[in-house]
């Protein structure tokens, strides 16, 4: 009836996991009580949930992004508590455990939060930067964001029920075989992955059709912003590398359920190694290169100046694009594909430092003898520049160092290097610089700041020791040790994590007074910031429609050559009438059908994944014979909210210092 | 910079206009949407091409594989897309009877097909070559199997499809469907030619 679960799946295992089901469980009914209190569940329903506006579709992504973010912070800071402390005999974790919240740490923060928020900020930002009222696929896009949510599910109750995968974030077979990962914690990563890669896929294709389809008259691609560029470079990595993570994790599930043997023998395991990072290697750069767009943008902005050079940054991008298809063996030199091989992908690495370098040097001159504003986005991007120096040298030391380096913590301290200020960074940045554009007030800076202080500082002191341990021979991913010597440099990590933790705790206090304070912080103008770009050109936040008229765009930074000009704020004489698309309930059905197949899946329920998969079948047949074309917002309706836009107060366009 | 700023205005545009814009985006999505199941294919291949001699000194090939049903099997797929083909010229002139009968006979050489390939695998598991025997039956059952699964799935689609047309008539959105589904199942028949030639042939030659 149940099929592989029993009552032995919940964690009495040990003390620590069983807290941690009890966190999540009170975590979920602590949030359902709150709304049945509040009496929010139509409205949530309504407004939200069955949304097809791109513009709350982006803010949940980055709310499960920030959720999500919690919990994988919580698990570094149980990682490195273990590493610090388990110098003989063993720490507080017992292995298998350790290497538990080793794997859920990078699996969420790989697929639930750099992702979401990537895809978040897209769904928010890409339509209004590129003058267009809707993405192409509202649809796709909200079942993308559903059928992510569902992955995270997964990964979240397998706090609960069962256990989650001890293979690591990577999951290579033998380890994460039948024979040495006998229990459901394998197959809740690949559920999790799957689903979430379809999600990816689905959104990926939705934001690509936008910006080629859907930009303003006159935008043509060498007039798009950069975050637009950005996007739309991801949006084909997306497209390209996710199908080979989508067959790793297929064929991994077949071979420990079917016993087939894709990936049996050090041939097989090749395979698995080569197919994850195909996938893998773009991955990077799907998360970094929004960060980038996001960078140029602030930088831009708080510099009060055009981008210097803008088109060198396009074509830097699209070579990051290009490169990065091609260098995915760089991940594991040390694993014997032979010289020739690896001297080719040892060449064909370092050269993307190259177009890293010129975005480098545009960011820096752009900077120079620009009226610079020191606000909090304007924080982390400095902060990004600096640190990502390092991340960038390190990643050569790879390609010329003899293998001593690999597989140690010099490589861990790399990539969280790349991946915190060169990603995370971009996406804080993001968050505060576009939070006004989707509520109407800007977040408060003092905490902002403080916010960012924490996190690179802890970043510093959580990762620099790291680099030094890599040097002395530490492996990664140790879950004790008997060396005295590095023990001094994991108390110090450990300091840095901790840092970490406050600078996740401030960003939380920052929302909190943000909005207790939210009428003395409300923009003083739907542009705040003085912006460049379109986005700034609609209300903030914007009407669902978002542009009444769309602005005829004629150079880069069009925003700011309407403010030059002088037209910004021309209200268009006529008004038309303007077709929206309706609300959908199929997207969260979707989504939720898709976590029961997906859980019946693991533990064999099989009535349970037929009924999943049938609801999964009937959703989206729903959606597909819904030929309604949306709701039409009567042309006097548009008059009149445009009309209250323009009579509320507009105290000016300086942004407070 | 005039003040001619405020001009472009897709509110212009008649609905006629608007759904035509849907449509062709519809399709250019849908292009990227193969592009990704392109190279899901493209992989299993090139994964069927890595672990052709992992056969652990089982048969891999004249005696596994029966020329007359490969044939059967190319010779219905290709029947199926000339008569999608000529469901797709039907609905281009409005006559919904005829797009229904020509589907109609897609489904059925589609049928035939996975019926056929059906049989294939259960003789194969019979005859102790199931997917567990050895990597390249692993990766025979799932580059095939996938093909097979994909056109199992166009075979609903077809049917949906079919429904919709004979309940609301071939409208222009209807249309724009079986064109998405035409290159969906085209594109099925273009991998089985690819599977023909690089899967059986040189095993059965």
């Amino acid at each position: 009836m149940l099929g592989k679960l029993t009552i032995d799946a919940l964690p009495f295992y040990s003390g620590i996991a069983m807290a941690g089901a009890l966190t999540v469980a009170c975590g979920a009914a602590g949030v359902i009580a709150l709304i049945t209190w509040l009496g929010q569940w139509r409205s949530l329903w309504s407004e939200w949930l069955t949304s097809l506006d791109h513009k709350k579709i982006g803010i949940m992504y980055v709310i499960l992004a920030l959720i999500m973010l919690v919990r994988g912070v919580v698990d570094a800071l149980m990682i490195r508590t273990q590493q610090a402390f388990a110098f003989e005999p063993h720490g507080y974790l017992p292995p298998d455990h350790f290497d538990q919240i080793f794997t859920s740490h990078a699996t969420i923060m790989m697929f639930f939060v750099a992702m979401p928020f990537v895809l978040g900020l897209f769904s928010m930002v890409i339509p209004q930067q590129i003058g267009a009222r809707q993405v192409a696929f509202p649809f796709m896009n909200s079942a993308g964001l559903w059928l992510t949510v569902s992955g995270a599910a997964l990964v979240m109750i397998s706090l609960v029920v069962g256990r989650f995968s001890a293979a690591y974030w990577t999951a290579y077979p033998p380890q994460s075989g039948m024979q040495f990962s006998p229990d459901v914690g394998v197959d809740y990563w690949i559920w999790a992955v799957l689903l979430s890669s379809v999600g990816s896929i689905l959104a990926g294709i939705s934001c690509f059709v936008t910006i080629v389809k859907r930009r303003a008259p006159g935008m043509r691609l060498m007039m798009m912003p950069l975050f637009t560029w950005t996007a739309l470079c991801a949006s084909i990595l997306i497209i390209f590398a996710y199908p080979s993570l989508i067959v790793a994790a297929a064929l991994l599930g077949l071979d420990r359920h079917l016993g087939t043997q894709f990936f049996a023998g050090s041939d097989g395991v090749m395979n698995y190694i080569s197919l994850f990072w195909i996938w893998g290697h773009p991955h990077v750069y799907i998360l970094i290169l929004p960060a980038c767009g996001i960078y140029s943008e602030v930088v831009a902005t708080f510099s009060r100046r055009r981008l210097f050079g803008y088109a060198s940054l396009v074509y830097s991008m699209i070579a990051i694009t290009a490169l990065s298809l091609v260098v995915w063996l760089h991940h594991f030199y040390t694993i014997g594909s032979g010289a020739d091989v690896n001297a080719f992908f040892g060449r064909a690495a370092p050269l993307i430092a190259v177009p890293t370098m010129v975005t480098i040097v545009c960011w820096s001159l752009t900077i120079y003898r620009g009226q610079v504003q020191f606000s909090v986005p304007m924080l982390f991007t400095l902060g990004f520049i600096v640190t990502f120096l390092v991340g960038g040298i390190t990643g050569f030391l790879f390609a010329v160092i003899p293998p001593s380096i690999h597989d140690t913590t010099f490589r861990a301290a790399h990539f969280h290097n790349l991946l915190i200020p060169g990603a995370l960074f971009g996406y804080f940045a993001g968050y505060q610089y576009w939070f006004p554009k989707a509520f109407g007030f800007r977040l408060e800076e003092k905490w902002g700041r403080r916010a960012f202080w924490c996190w690179i500082v802890g970043f510093c002191l959580a990762f620099m020791p790291l680099y030094i341990l890599g040097f002395m021979g530490m492996p990664q991913r140790l879950n004790r040790s008997n060396v005295a010597d590095w023990q001094p440099y994991l108390i110090i990590a450990q300091a840095g994590v901790l840092f970490i933790v406050c600078g996740v705790a401030f960003l939380a206090v920052q929302i909190a007074v943000s909005i207790r304070d939210r009428k003395a912080l409300a923009a003083s103008s739907n542009d705040p910031w003085n912006g460049r770009t379109l986005e700034w050109a609609t209300a903030s936040p914007p009407a669902v429609y978002n542009f009444a008229a769309v602005p005829r765009v004629q150079s880069v930074d069009p925003w700011w050559a309407l403010k030059q000009a002088g037209t910004a704020d021309h209200r268009p004489t006529r008004f038309h009438d303007i077709l929206m698309p309706g609300k959908s309930g199929a997207a969260i059905m979707l989504g939720a059908m898709s976590f029961v197949f997906a859980f019946a899946m693991i533990w064999q329920i099989w009535w349970l994944a037929a009924a999943g998969g049938l609801g999964m079948f009937a959703a989206v047949v729903s959606q597909t014979f819904h030929d309604h074309a949306g709701h039409r917002i009567p042309a006097s309706e548009v008059e009149a909210i445009e009309s209250r836009r323009v009579l509320a107060p507009v105290l000016g366009r300086e942004a407070p210092t | 910079m005039t003040d001619a700023v405020i001009t472009a205005d897709p509110g212009d545009e008649a609905d006629a206009d608007a759904v035509q814009r849907a449509i062709e985006e519809k399709i250019y999505g849908f292009w990227l949407c193969l592009i990704s199941d392109a190279i899901i294919f493209a992989l299993l291949f090139a994964i069927f091409v890595v672990m052709a001699q992992n056969t652990a000194d089982a048969s891999a090939g004249r005696t596994l594989f029966q020329l007359p049903r490969i044939f059967a099997a190319t010779v219905l797929l290709l029947a199926s897309s000339a008569t999608f083909g000529l469901a797709s010229v039907a609905i281009a002139a409005r006559q919904r009877g005829r797009v229904i009968v020509w589907l109609g006979m897609t489904i059925m050489f589609g049928l035939g097909f996975v019926a056929t390939e059906i049989t294939e695998f259960h003789g194969m598991a019979v005859a102790d070559a199931a997917p567990w025997r050895n990597g390249f039956l692993s990766a025979f059952f799932a580059l095939v199997g996938t093909h097979g699964a994909h056109v199992s799935f166009g075979l609903v689609w077809i049917v949906l499809l079919g429904c919709e047309i004979a309940l609301r008539g071939p409208t222009p959105i209807a249309a724009s469907r079986l064109y998405r589904l035409g290159l969906f199942w085209h594109f099925l028949i273009i991998v089985w030619i690819n599977i023909f030639s690089f899967v059986y042939l040189p095993r059965l030659l």
